[in-house]
């Protein structure tokens, strides 16, 4: 089916898993933590608005409680909490400039074509929107595992975990057309325990090695190679 | 025959306010940006009395400059008007435009930077050469980045020519398109780095070493700097009523009637001072950047350019 033929609805969710997407992309090639924070802002901020929007066009009003949930977590208080723990350890002015970024971006652009592909087989049993959804949602969560791996700071490691978080969320919101509450509540304080627990993991890793980089942990070795 | 005449007649009144209106496109970017660092901002008219003045001046030419040096603006500027008539600025449909497509398109504003390297070689001193470099440089990180975002719409409206691409955009009226939002952030940051704007290049700036557009032509005074700024001008203004008309074509004329043709002319003027403002606010936030970063800048462009075609394939293709 052309992308005309579609309803407003089904147009505006497949341009906001675009945005989603991108975000993720955006967080890939961010080196400065303060920034990525603030993409990862912008993720639950998409999020929000297509949560929002499923509630309003499937009229599923316990929906826009989960979107309100999601402003308040992802939006507001996690991104919060994040950049004050960032500028508290005083880490806000380390760049972290990966080794190749072009080649990274490569990859994650390779990830989401194999997310694609991956989720091909399922188009007969589907309608394209579901496929696109969930083929856009593996590849953030992809992209977060990516992201997880190439950076350094324990900070970015939780911001892609994260943002794995928010890419099951979404194929959640798009594909079954909302969870039913219990789960959507117990997600979102799982999320809420997660963020304040990295928190005191963050001071204690810097307590012990005294930086956040956890690349130093392989030098915690009794011999000094 | 009277019908075909009266078009080359617009399109040709088209790209004569193409020429006009540029110096007033940079008069008033300037304005916005003026406003917004809290200086007092020269009058919009300014870049045209800029030009008045130089065409008056007598121009310097090194001793050692070849005939390259001395013809290449008018070719620069003349490569750059032809550029300018393959755009829609008013009306879609004119023969102008129904005579050359988006490689056309390039391939001018190609022909205009290769002379202008040229020129910035001819004279042999280090900082034009140093500028012709990176310009080609750049050039041919940001022309790949810009085809992927154009093919993004040729996919989409299955043509390559601007003007019935633009016309089925029109036609299909308000479709949200993922591919669309790509292409469109892609051929922004095209643009600027092809523009020379920040945070590729600084056009007002005075150290030669940060220097790209500014290098080439630094051996440049009187008409023929005069002609080189209004191209350039014009090119700026170029890549803004490509983005304006491609994304959000409304407004444009579609029959030639006097009445739709003011209409586009305003919305038109409308679109790009919109524009404008936005440029004026990104180059007062941000800085410019490294020049060993805009490969990262530009790869970051077609990887955009990309994920928009991928997701016209992928999203948006009958299946």
């Amino acid at each position: 089916m052309n992308i005309e033929q579609q309803d407003f609805y089904t147009q505006a969710i497949l341009s906001l898993a675009a945005l989603v997407g991108l975000t993720s992309f955006l967080m890939l090639g961010q080196g400065r933590l303060l920034r990525l924070i603030f993409v990862f802002a912008l993720q639950g901020g998409l999020l929000t608005l297509t949560t929002a929007l499923a509630g309003y066009s499937l009229n599923n009003h316990h929906l826009y409680i989960s979107a309100t949930l999601t402003l308040m977590l992802k939006v507001i208080f996690i991104p919060w909490m994040l950049r004050r723990e960032v500028t508290q350890m005083d880490s806000h002015r380390n760049t972290e400039s990966s080794k190749n970024q072009t080649a990274l971006m490569l990859a994650g652009a390779g990830l989401m074509v194999f997310s694609y592909y991956v989720l091909h087989p399922i188009v007969q049993t589907t309608s394209p929107v579901m496929l696109n959804a969930l083929a856009v949602s593996l590849s953030v969560v992809l992209l977060g595992m990516l992201l997880m791996i190439t950076h350094r700071e324990a900070v970015a490691h939780v911001v892609g975990f994260m943002s794995i978080e928010n890419g099951l969320f979404f194929s959640a919101i798009v594909a079954t057309n909302g969870m039913p509450m219990v789960v959507e509540l117990g997600v979102a304080f799982d999320v809420l325990v997660a963020a304040v627990l990295f928190g005191i993991f963050f001071f204690h890793i810097r307590a012990s090695i005294d930086s956040l980089d956890v690349d130093r942990l392989n030098r915690l070795n009794e011999v000094d190679k | 025959m009277g019908d075909q005449l009266m078009n080359w007649l617009i399109a040709i009144i088209q790209t004569m306010l193409f020429v006009a209106l540029a110096p007033l496109l940079a008069g008033w970017l300037k304005w916005c940006k003026c406003y917004l660092q809290n200086r007092r901002a020269p009058s919009l008219f300014q870049p045209y009395r800029d030009l008045i003045k130089l065409t008056r001046k007598q121009p310097v030419v090194a001793e050692q400059a070849s005939w390259v040096f001395t013809r290449a603006p008018y070719i620069i500027f003349s490569a750059t008007i032809l550029a300018a008539s393959v755009v829609p600025l008013i009306a879609v449909n004119l023969p102008t435009s129904a005579s050359a497509d988006v490689i056309v398109l390039v391939g001018f504003l190609g022909s205009a930077r290769f002379f202008l390297a040229l020129a910035g070689l001819d004279i042999g001193t280090a900082f034009g050469g140093m500028g012709s470099s990176r310009e080609m440089t750049v050039s041919s990180l940001a022309e790949p980045a810009m085809l992927m975002a154009v093919f993004t719409l040729s996919m989409a409206a299955s043509t390559t020519n601007l003007s019935v691409g633009i016309t089925h955009v029109l036609n299909d009226g308000l479709v949200l398109r993922p591919s669309f939002v790509f292409a469109l952030f892609a051929l922004i940051l095209v643009a600027i780095a092809e523009t020379g704007r920040i945070p590729i290049d600084n056009p007002t700036t005075h150290l030669e070493l940060t220097m790209i557009h500014e290098a080439m032509i630094l051996e440049y005074s009187g008409r023929h700097l005069a002609l080189i700024e209004w191209s350039s001008q014009l090119k700026f203004m170029l890549y803004g009523v490509l983005i304006a008309n491609i994304f959000f074509p409304w407004g444009i004329a579609e029959t030639f009637s006097l009445q739709t043709l003011a209409y586009g002319l305003l919305v038109i003027l409308a679109k790009l001072a919109v524009l404008a403002i936005f440029l004026a606010l990104s180059e007062t936030l941000i800085a410019k950047m490294r020049l060993f970063r805009v490969q990262e800048y530009l790869s970051f462009a077609y990887l955009l350019g990309l994920l928009g075609m991928l997701s016209h394939i992928i999203l948006e293709a009958s299946r």
